[in-house]
């Protein structure tokens, strides 16, 4: 017997994501984990601005679309007045940190106990490729089109690894959407980050590595490559904060 | 018995699913969509409905129905 495999009843309509888009893998995976931790009629979804934002007209659920890169900030005034409620800030790389760092710190600086997901494509995806505080030394985007000089820009960031080294948060884990077990390995994480917040163990976050086919003028395939062969080295993969029993 | 559902209208062509399907069971429609992608289709003589294409789709197309005494069953387990 084949295992069934149905898409999640909250997201089961038409995405507006380019073709080859990683995020709809992710908003899959996070809707799968959702319906197995029985969260799936008990969520809000604060989304950040950018292609993050496309995730509201993929969802039968509640959302809602908040200012440029202040979803976590949105995401813990609705904890802290529906604590009972599954609370997953959905944001993209530029929202997340470029845009809000602040607020993504902040978050979780003071171990608010909601979930961030990021999505880390390199770049601003959906004003047309500038550059990120992810995006790769050397990239070329439509703000560094001689690729980035991280002398004047300084580095990229990596953020789960920053706020498991220095704060004090519940689960912090990177994944990557490039192959199947990849994919798999993500929804562990995710389903992870989602299962400490229900527990109430505090801050949860897990960046994903995604393919942005469009603006890194690349066939789906070779996105997929890239991100194996040269983000992967930069970004390592892997839980930076495991669970604690509690 | 197993079946699987292409919901082509969904399909953007990116053929993820088509790089990744193991029995080369996955191709790509003549027709076009209306969106204008030429969508995925399966030869249900080659699949197993191990469900890879699933795992890999950004866009909702595939969906998998097990069904008990299907043919997916070793296959199934040796890829889990």
């Amino acid at each position: 017997m084949a295992v069934s495999r149905k898409v999640p009843a909250i997201i089961d309509r038409e995405t507006s994501f380019c073709p080859g888009c990683g995020h709809g893998i992710v908003i899959r995976l996070i809707a799968e984990c959702l319906e197995e931790l029985g969260q799936d009629n008990n969520v809000i979804f604060p989304l950040g601005v950018g292609c993050s934002s496309l995730l509201g007209g993929g969802l039968v659920t509640d959302r809602l679309h908040c200012p440029h890169g202040r979803a976590s900030a949105v995401a813990t005034g609705m904890k802290r007045c529906e604590p009972d409620v599954t609370i997953v800030a959905y944001q993209g790389d530029g929202d997340a940190y470029s845009i809000g760092i602040a607020e993504t710190l902040n978050a979780a600086y003071r171990n608010e106990n909601i979930t961030m997901i990021a999505i880390n494509n390199t770049n601003f995806g959906m004003t047309g490729g500038q550059m990120s505080w992810t995006t790769m030394p050397g990239q070329k985007t439509t703000t560094s089109p001689k690729g980035r000089d991280c002398a004047v820009t300084g580095n990229p960031i990596r953020f789960p690894e920053l706020v498991a080294s220095q704060f004090d948060v519940a689960y912090a884990a990177r994944g990557a959407v490039t192959s199947p077990k990849r994919i798999a390995t993500v929804k562990k994480y995710i389903k992870n980050a989602l299962a400490a917040q229900v527990n109430k163990e505090g801050y949860s976050t897990v960046e994903v590595l995604s393919p942005c086919p469009t603006n890194w003028g690349l066939d789906v395939l070779g996105a997929m490559k890239r991100i194996e062969e040269e983000i992967i080295p930069y970004y390592p993969l892997g839980e930076f904060k495991k669970r604690e029993e509690r | 018995m197993d079946r699987i559902i292409v919901t082509q209208s969904r399909c953007k062509q990116c053929g993820l699913c088509v790089a990744h399907c193991k029995q080369e069971a996955l191709s790509f429609s003549a027709v076009f969509t209306e969106a204008g992608y030429r969508p995925v289709q399966v030869d249900d003589a080659k699949c197993i409905k191990c469900g890879i294409c699933y795992l890999v789709c950004p866009d909702r197309v595939f969906t998998i129905i097990g069904a008990p005494g299907g043919k997916a069953s070793a296959k199934q387990s040796a890829s889990a």
